[in-house]
């Protein structure tokens, strides 16, 4: 029977819930939100006792479907100040379906010093203080915990920057391989360290698993669904063979690749720092160019990038990473982009906002443009310390723009912009603005149809059909986030007609539901109204749902084109 | 005329990074993916000066081309 679990961090009690019935048909993203949405009073300050830390698998979780291991993390977020859904691969999504928890959800904040560690396993939840390994980074404690529990625990863990509660600080997900994957976006890293929680470790030994209804249907459906993926270029080969990387030359080719600062589209080192080249040096090197961030994953996207003696330096090593300590940092040097990958990993801090925040640092003159080596001393001796310039660093490109009296900085509703620029490719544009979760390119990934011809064709320059693409991706995502799916099923969910019936069959077959396609958009638009709802709340209002200034007024080469949305158009988003 | 060529990602393979190659005036794009022997239907992306183009699309001197097989990422 699947259970709710809460840890009352206040009181240091936990307790197992029945599962009430409205949460009955959520996962994921959908649960996440629905409980933060229900639980948290919106105005609430987010590192405060008031805020909650939901855990939740989604819907697919724990079955044998193909890349359906992501786990939800929600609460609200202390740097947007909106309601956050971050999801990541790892272990620890399939070792909760299996121990029947549908949500974790951490609540109050402890009295005094002491930091603690919660357990989870077929006995319940417990909290013990830790001392240990406090102030440690999250490599150190991935072995500790395996040290002391085996090698098959799994782990949610926190770095110093979740310690130090910086507002770009992630959660980490122990990976198949006992590295890292990661909560990336919106601080809840800092979230988890408000609650003094230093790690969660999961023993899914004895677990009931997840009981399929009707197997017979779930096999056919998981079936042409594999098929489905194996068959897509995008995901049978393209992201296998050069990971997300490969978007290096295409966005510089399409000029909307963010260079110094959101100040050019192309990057003349690109490559340098491209999926070709990158791919070339993992092999030569004696890497791996594919891997996955959770068992049960076909695609394959991840790599395992070695130093040039063949030691580890990283996985999971990520375009958006590449392109903002790359082109947007200036920065030409692969090697020090994936030692400062492996260092953000360490002390835990979101790779997205840390390199666009360094576009924004370099700007203030803080390093000089292109000075990776400067990059990984900042990591290193000023945010994995915690010093007072680290702090600002480590709350993110708006809290450096604010400190040193930057005008050019690159967020919406506080959040980083990620790699594709908005004025060249617009319609990544009304998603950054519109998104629940600030500027997110995953909620809504008009790239798809904008650039790489997935899903139909939207000429990335003009500003025709962008409100509705956004509006339909983002609405497509939400539903997919609660399912425990890896976003680039939808690479062949656009583009395979047999793909999207049969993850809807599988839901189904596992539930003994009748779900229907119009079904799963309703639950999409129910998340998005959900979480906006919660965010108005908050305080948001439509002119929160715009992009910074500087896009409106400063043409970026070589397309030479500004952000030309005017408000009323950019809140045509939201007539659903 | 001179057209500057690109190729990406499998492209590449047994082929080239960037390259200048002539072709007589007015060649459409599809002929010099022929001339590349590229299976049109392995064709993802094709950009011309940086914008996105079609196959029948006419070629200029000096132009820019770079082809993609589909590929993607996020």
């Amino acid at each position: 029977m699947d259970k709710i679990i809460r840890v009352n961090m206040t009181d240091l009690s936990t307790k197992v819930e029945t599962v009430p019935s409205a949460w009955a048909g959520l996962g994921g993203r959908a649960l996440t939100s629905t409980i933060v949405a229900a639980e948290v009073p919106p105005t609430c300050h987010a590192l405060g006792p008031n805020n909650k830390l939901v855990f939740a698998p989604g819907l697919l979780t724990g079955t044998p479907a193909a890349n359906s291991g992501r786990l939800s993390a929600g609460a609200k977020s202390p740097l947007t100040g909106t309601i956050k859904e971050s999801n990541a691969g790892g272990t620890a999504a399939q070792m909760l379906a299996r121990l029947g928890i549908k949500a974790l959800i951490i609540e109050g904040l402890p009295k005094g010093e002491a930091w603690y560690r919660l357990h989870v396993s077929t006995d319940g939840v417990t909290i013990q203080e830790e001392t240990e390994l406090v102030g440690r980074g999250n490599f150190a404690v991935v072995e500790a915990v395996e040290a002391r529990l085996g090698k098959k625990t799994g782990i949610l863990t926190i770095g110093p920057a979740g310690e130090m509660k910086m507002t770009a600080a992630n959660i980490s997900v122990k990976d198949p391989d006992s590295k890292i994957r990661s909560h990336g976006r919106g601080g809840l890293g800092a979230v988890m360290g408000s609650k003094k929680i230093k790690f969660i470790s999961i023993d899914d030994k004895g677990a009931p698993g997840v009981k399929i209804a009707d197997p017979e249907k779930f096999k056919t459906a998981a079936r042409t669904f594999a098929k489905a993926l194996l068959d897509h270029p995008v995901s049978g080969e393209g992201l296998p063979t050069y990971g997300t990387n490969v978007l290096v030359n295409i966005l510089n080719e399409a000029g909307g690749l963010p260079t110094r600062n959101f100040t050019h589209g192309q990057f003349a080192a690109h490559e340098k720092i491209c999926g070709e080249t990158m791919h070339d040096t993992i092999v030569a090197r004696g890497g791996k160019p594919k891997h996955g961030c959770h068992a049960g994953c076909i695609i394959q996207c991840s790599q395992v990038y070695p130093d040039k003696e063949g030691k580890y330096v990283t996985s999971g090593f990520e375009y958006e990473t590449i392109w903002g300590l790359g082109a947007d940092c200036c920065v030409d040097n692969l090697d020090d982009i994936a030692l400062a990958d492996n260092i953000m990993d360490d002390i835990g801090i979101d790779s997205i906002e840390t390199a666009v925040m360094f576009g924004v640092a370099m700007e203030a003159g803080i390093l000089p443009f292109g000075d990776g080596k400067g990059i990984i001393r900042l990591l290193k001796e000023e945010i994995g310390k915690g010093t007072p310039l680290g702090r600002i660093l480590g709350g993110g490109a708006g809290s450096v723009g604010k400190a040193f009296g930057v005008t050019r900085v690159p967020v919406v509703k506080n959040q980083g912009i990620p790699a594709y620029d908005p004025r060249s490719v617009k319609g990544i544009g009304i998603t950054y603005a519109t998104s629940t979760m600030g500027a997110d390119h995953t909620s809504g990934y008009t790239i798809a149809t904008n650039i790489l011809n997935v899903g139909g064709y939207v000429d990335p320059l003009k500003k025709d059909g962008q409100v509705e693409l956004s509006r339909n991706l983002q609405i497509a995502t939400a539903a997919v986030d609660s399912t425990g799916m890896c976003i680039f099923i939808a690479f062949p969910a656009l583009d395979i007609p047999e793909c999207l019936p049969a993850l809807i069959d599988m839901i189904n077959a596992r539930f003994g539901i009748a779900l229907t396609g119009d079904d799963v958009i309703e639950l999409g638009k129910y998340i998005l109204k959900t979480e906006r709802q919660f965010n108005i709340e908050a305080g948001f209002t439509k002119a929160d749902d715009r992009l910074p200034e500087f896009f409106n007024v400063e043409p970026v080469p070589p397309h030479n084109v500004v952000w030309d949305f005017s408000g009323e158009e950019i809140d045509e988003f939201w007539n659903f | 005329m001179r057209i500057n060529l690109k190729l990406f990602a499998t492209f590449r393979v047994g082929r080239f990074s960037a390259e200048a190659r002539e072709y007589p005036p007015g060649t459409p794009v599809a002929a010099v993916i022929r001339d590349l022997r590229i299976p049109e239907e392995q064709i993802g992306m094709i950009m011309l000066n940086n914008r996105h183009s079609e196959p029948d699309q006419q070629l200029h001197e000096g132009d820019n081309l770079a082809l993609f097989p589909l590929v993607g990422g996020g």
